[in-house]
């Protein structure tokens, strides 16, 4: 385990709860891991698939998807959509040989400042243990290795 | 003036592509009119030195069938590349690496241990896995390397246009080959589908859509669906809402669920296209549960989901968002 390895964490935040839990987390000069990159969406619904993988392809270690908690959603039920979404997305980074901590889902609501920040640490304690995902240099660059074995 | 000349090859492939071109029926022969065939190992007998010798640019029309998997495929590609006015992906496999990609799920070894020795059918003592250099008494054999990772041929050299499809269908074909021998005036090239529609297979499918919530799914044995109702409704595994239409809607038609073969619209991830649609019927539940209920029944449907990742990218794992599982830690 690599003890200086400073894991990204790309956020997805709900406008409406999470991204504002992060902001009081601010304001209220709450102490948390800085690897969170937030990124502000108006619904947890509105994350598509896609932003997660591109995340994760493009450098990121893990991703964080924050929303209001259930029943709570100001469109009523989009983070029930995010849900949907998240629990095939996960059984579908399993078969992707990538492990089911570093994609999460988190509630936070604009009071819990203090939540999201302990989630945060807790996912950063995560990727911390399990190393750098790295996908272009570790998994996409197989290729490479083997062109070299290939003598190209 | 002499004919236009006129290439098809095969790489990682299982020459079904070859057998689409031959199904646009008698229009083959005014091909054949039309073209003076200078390369195409599945019908004639051309040695790829032969194509070496061609000055550059010499083929008119290169049909380039097949995924690059082996060092083999790669030489060929640049080969024709260089050789080929105009290069076009012909296929699912050259487009986005088809079938044969699904073994960027695994790694070759794996996929030699099932295929030379975990098969029940082989006798494992009379053959061993395949190695690129082996001695014989007359000398040194070698075969070309296999590669990790399957690729789409344009992530291994620029490609003109693409004509997707598993194999291309035959009225597609036709309408291409016709635009070209006609000399009508093609799209810019640099990658550009033809032959294909520009939405999704769900706009030309003729079965009714019943905005359903659904609670588990099924695979094709397990159910016969109802005639004229959404397959995926039914909770098939019907690729339509993440598939390029074009050929007709000809499989939900009979009622078997789109398997995706025309590949994702353009620019999107034609798996997670198809996980935000298999989302959006799963059922969460009767409304007023409380929030674990919900979850519970939302893992519960989706657990019905046999290999998502093999069936959401049965024919575009090479060319998606991720490229290849994570096999080895590096």
């Amino acid at each position: 385990m690599q003890t200086d390895f400073k894991p990204v964490i790309v956020g997805f935040l709900c406008n409406w709860c999470s991204y504002r839990a992060a902001d009081l987390a601010g304001t209220a000069r709450i102490q948390y891991a800085p690897t969170l990159r937030p990124i502000r969406v108006m619904c947890t619904a509105r994350i598509e698939p896609e932003f997660v993988l591109k995340a994760l392809r493009e450098g990121a270690d893990g991703v964080m998807i924050a929303g209001c908690h259930p029943g709570e959603c100001h469109y009523v039920e989009g983070n029930l959509k995010a849900l949907r979404r998240f629990t095939l997305l996960r059984m579908m980074l399993g078969q992707l040989g990538i492990e089911r901590e570093r994609v999460q889902l988190v509630w936070a609501s604009a009071s819990e400042g203090k939540h999201l920040a302990s989630a945060v640490d807790r996912i950063t304690e995560e990727l911390r243990a399990l190393g750098p995902l790295a996908w272009k240099r570790r998994v996409l660059a197989q290729e490479a290795m083997m062109e070299e074995a290939v003598g190209r | 003036m002499a004919k236009p000349t006129f290439a098809m090859y095969w790489a990682a492939s299982c020459g079904g592509c070859e057998i689409s071109l031959l199904n646009i029926g008698e229009q083959i022969l005014a091909v054949d009119a039309a073209f003076d065939v200078v390369f195409w190992p599945c019908v004639a007998d051309f040695k790829y030195h032969d194509v070496e010798n061609y000055p550059d640019d010499y083929i008119d029309l290169c049909l380039f069938n097949g995924g690059i998997r082996n060092s083999e495929n790669e030489e060929l590609a640049h080969l024709l590349r260089r050789k080929s006015k105009t290069l076009v992906a012909f296929g699912s496999c050259a487009y986005e690496g088809c079938v044969p990609g699904l073994a960027n799920l695994t790694t070759n070894q794996a996929t030699f241990n099932a295929v030379y020795d975990d098969c029940i059918s082989n006798d494992t003592t009379r053959y061993q896995q395949p190695q690129v250099v082996s001695q014989v008494p007359e000398g040194e054999l070698r075969i070309p390397v296999m590669y990790e990772t399957v690729r789409a041929l344009d992530q291994v050299v620029p490609v003109d246009y693409i004509i997707p499809g598993c194999p291309p269908e035959a009225h597609q074909i036709s309408a291409v080959l016709t635009a070209i021998l006609s000399g009508a005036q093609l799209p810019a090239p640099g990658g550009t589908i033809l032959g294909a529609a520009d939405v999704a297979l769900c706009e030309e499918c003729p079965l009714t859509k019943d905005v359903k919530q659904i609670t588990r799914f099924y695979r094709p044995y397990e159910i016969s669906p109802e005639p004229g109702l959404c397959l995926l409704e039914q909770g098939l595994v019907c690729m339509g809402p993440a598939t390029r239409g074009g050929c007709g809607a000809l499989c939900p038609q009979v009622g078997m669920r789109c398997e995706g073969c025309y590949g994702p619209l353009a620019g999107q991830d034609q798996g997670a296209r198809m996980l935000s649609a298999i989302a959006s019927v799963v059922s969460a539940g009767p409304p007023g549960m409380e929030e674990a209920a919900q979850a519970a029944a939302i893992e519960e449907a989706m657990a019905t989901l046999a290999d998502p990742v093999g069936t959401f990218y049965r024919f575009s794992m090479a060319h998606s968002i991720m490229g290849r599982a994570k096999t080895v830690d590096g």
